[in-house]
């Protein structure tokens, strides 16, 4: 029997409403008791984990990173990937299907199970695509999907243009209690553009994607899934006027949902000045007013989740004309830091809160274990040393691919261990010792 | 050719004025009034130096400059050619109208294979707004930029405000309107940021669909009907129609685009008595300017020509000229 007890820490656990210190005890893969003392009977034999000043949280579950794999290896693998979101604090992830070939067979399920098994470092649970090939034109085999353990379907960064297509996703996703998660954006406002339509694009002549774009495109989305009682959950709302759409939404009683990775809460439209592609994301920088809004958002609940949008490009693809950059930024390695910084720490958002866009929400929008610390769960834990000072250095990364718009900067909050399924895959060192 | 001319008798220095500290010239929203100011009075110093910039001098002997032109360009490029010939240095050709990538390369491996064959400058041309900006962070070379996409003309601002200079003596309160697609004109932005820098008032104007409202919080005026604001302008700058830029057509027609912004026999009867009438070229008479203003008494569009000639080598000039030691 495998026991981990880990002692003294600050648990906080959402889904149970705990946020107080004591002990924990892991048992063969299950959370299996609260306060056990380290001499008793059933810590016998324990690794005994010293969390005090830490946090013990259930596992991080990320929803959307890109793995690449197959077909991007030269960015990302399910082996580099998964490390690299150990290394960020997470015990699962659900890997976009935006590969190549895209994930829309049963096969291709089952391959990214079987790297994911072979790499043995987080959960993998792969999203697949809605529509095969992801051409936008026919639904994919859901059903067979959902059986070979797609958790979700998404066409990722080729957004679902026909309403007809999503409107029979939502209907057919709901057999299987399957959510659909769409990149809400309008693609004939956003063609050829490079950055956030506002001031800063006007002085730098960038072709732009205006806020519209997402804001009609939330529009839609929500109105279907409200008409056919289908799941959206929107990977990234980013707009003051997208926010406000689904929290009208919401008060509805639309079954939506919607997440937001930490370069919108933390920077803006303003980076592009250094015409760095590093900062050229889809959906792009916004401006300080968006920022603020998406604040609110995540203050008052209306965004549900945060994601690390973790979107890994060589260095040579990223190192070309802003044109011709793809989008994206790195993020599993940096979200908890960033989001324990710009909002744990800045007063915007309760621990509890963080925790629960981390890790609850994520677990029940996905259907997946985890995003608990009850009694007989899945032993999915990460703990956190809140206080841990450290700098974003691009070469000390575990992604393979280094394109992070937050490189120098100074942040704080991060994960010294995460156990997955009761088995500890990353420690600093001296937090832990044999009981 | 004429006889070659000391150039550093004739302007009173050697080296690089203490106040240029650049190497590169990326744009003129960076720049400040002083550096604007220096960079047209030392443009001026050549110009009257060497008759008009037909006289070669020795300045930037031993140097060599390299176009690397991602862009269709005649007039920017043999400018850049002769400005760079006239003071002494040399000149090579890399002009490729397509992405290197296109080949496999990256454009910084380009520019750095091009810099290895020991470049002081690279003149850059490319469809891409911040291009420049990204090789002067990966070459130590200088990098001029010759025009990124919509973004900047830094030498065409500089030609114009030249232009209008030597015709009135100052920009300062002169109102001085851009007309036409201001959207993707590298000409407007560069005009609009060292116009406002040196005092002038600036008026852009053309279909709501190509200038921006918000132009206004930058202290721009925005019309949107020419006719009201012809009498008020000391200078009417009229900028060609980028279709090749344009991802959606922004007007009717081009029929509909001349009645309503094409500068005319019947517009110039509105003007003042002595409006400048410019156009940073190529133009298309007939659209946004009709012929006989073009080639009307009012027009200078040929000195804006010659003038390219006096602000490169005074770029050049600034940007890879010898520098005081220490």
């Amino acid at each position: 029997m495998s026991r981990i007890l880990i002692l003294g820490g600050r648990l906080i656990d959402p889904d149970q409403g705990i946020d107080r210190v004591g002990s924990l005890l892991v048992s063969d893969g299950h959370i299996a008791a609260y306060d056990i003392p380290a001499d008793h009977a059933d810590a016998e034999g324990a690794v005994v984990i010293d969390a005090a000043d830490r946090i013990v949280a259930p596992g991080l579950i990320d929803i959307g990173p890109e793995l690449r794999e197959p077909g991007g290896e030269e960015d990302e693998t399910i082996e580099s990937g998964t490390a690299a979101a150990i290394a960020g604090g997470y015990t699962a992830i659900a890997c976009t299907p935006n590969t190549d070939p895209p994930i829309d067979t049963q096969g291709s399920v089952e391959f990214v199970l079987h790297q994911a098994a072979r790499a043995n470092r987080c959960r993998v649970h792969p999203i697949a695509c809605v529509s095969k090939n992801r051409a936008g034109e026919e639904l994919a085999e859901i059903g067979q999907l959902t059986e070979a353990g797609a958790v979700a379907f998404s066409d990722v960064d080729a957004p679902i243009h026909n309403a007809e297509l999503l409107r029979r996703a939502f209907q057919y996703c709901s057999m299987f209690d399957r959510p659909v998660l769409n990149r809400p954006e309008v693609i004939e406002l956003t063609r050829g553009g490079v950055m956030h339509d506002g001031d800063v694009s006007l002085m730098l002549g960038l072709s732009s994607l205006p806020a519209a774009a997402e804001d009609v495109m939330i529009s839609r989305d929500c109105s279907l899934a409200e008409t056919t009682g289908g799941r959206l959950h929107l990977t990234q709302v980013t707009t003051a006027g997208g926010t406000e759409i689904v929290r009208r939404a919401k008060h509805r009683g639309v079954h939506v949902t919607c997440g937001v990775s930490p370069p919108h809460f933390t920077l803006t439209d303003e980076m592009l000045r250094s015409f760095d592609s590093r900062y050229k994301l889809n959906p792009p920088l916004r401006s300080e007013m968006d920022r603020q809004a998406v604040i609110e958002a995540l203050a008052d609940g209306t965004i549900d989740v945060i994601c690390s949008s973790h979107a890994p490009y060589a260095a040579e693809k990223k190192l070309q004309e802003l044109d011709q950059a793809p989008f994206g930024a790195v993020g599993l390695e940096t979200t908890l830091s960033l989001v324990v910084t710009e909002l744990v720490a800045a007063g915007l958002l309760t621990w509890t809160e963080a925790i629960k866009k981390l890790s609850t929400n994520p677990a029940c929008i996905l259907g997946v274990p985890g995003g608990t610390l009850r009694v007989g769960a899945a032993a999915d834990v990460t703990i956190i040393d809140p206080s841990a000072d450290w700098r974003v250095t691009e070469h000390e990364l575990t992604s393979l691919s280094r394109n992070t718009p937050f490189a120098g900067r100074d942040v704080q909050g991060r994960a010294c261990c995460v156990i997955v399924n009761g088995e500890i895959k990353r420690t600093s060192t001296g937090t832990f010792s044999q009981a | 050719m004429s006889e070659t001319v000391d150039l550093s008798e004739d302007l009173e220095f050697t080296c690089v004025p203490s106040l240029w500290q650049r190497k590169h010239l990326l744009g003129l929203e960076e720049l400040t009034a002083a550096e604007i100011r220096l960079i047209l009075d030392v443009a001026a110093q050549i110009k009257s130096a060497t008759a008009g910039c037909r006289d070669r001098v020795s300045a930037l002997n031993g140097r060599t400059v390299a176009n690397l032109f991602f862009e269709n360009s005649t007039r920017t490029k043999t400018s850049f050619t002769l400005a760079a010939k006239r003071l002494g240095g040399d000149v090579v050709d890399f002009s490729s109208n397509t992405s290197s990538l296109s080949k496999g390369e990256t454009i910084i491996d380009t520019a750095k294979t091009l810099e290895a064959m020991n470049m002081d400058a690279v003149i850059v041309r490319h469809r891409t707004p911040g291009t420049p900006h990204l090789l002067a962070q990966n070459l130590e070379c200088s990098v001029i930029n010759a025009g990124d996409g919509p973004h900047e003309h830094p030498t065409q601002g500089l030609l114009d405000i030249l232009t209008i200079l030597e015709h009135r003596g100052t920009v300062e309160d002169l109102t001085v309107a851009l007309v036409g697609d201001i959207s993707h004109s590298r000409t407007a932005r560069s005009n609009i940021f060292g116009l406002k820098k040196l005092g002038a008032r600036v008026i852009v104007c053309g279909p709501a669909t190509l200038v921006s409202r918000r132009w206004e919080k930058f202290g721009v005026e925005v019309a949107h009907n020419l006719d009201e604001i012809v009498p008020r302008c000391d200078v009417l700058n009229l900028l060609r129609i980028q279709f090749e830029r344009q991802q959606t057509r922004p007007f009717p027609s081009v029929r509909e685009y001349a009645h309503l912004y094409a500068m005319n026999r019947r517009r110039m009867a509105i003007a003042k008595d002595n409006v400048l009438i410019m156009a940073p070229g190529p133009i298309n008479r007939g659209v946004e300017i009709s012929a006989d203003v073009a080639d009307g008494e009012h027009s200078v569009i040929l000195e804006q020509v010659t003038n390219g000639l006096a602000v490169r080598m005074a770029v050049l000039w600034l940007c890879c000229g010898p520098r005081e030691i220490g």
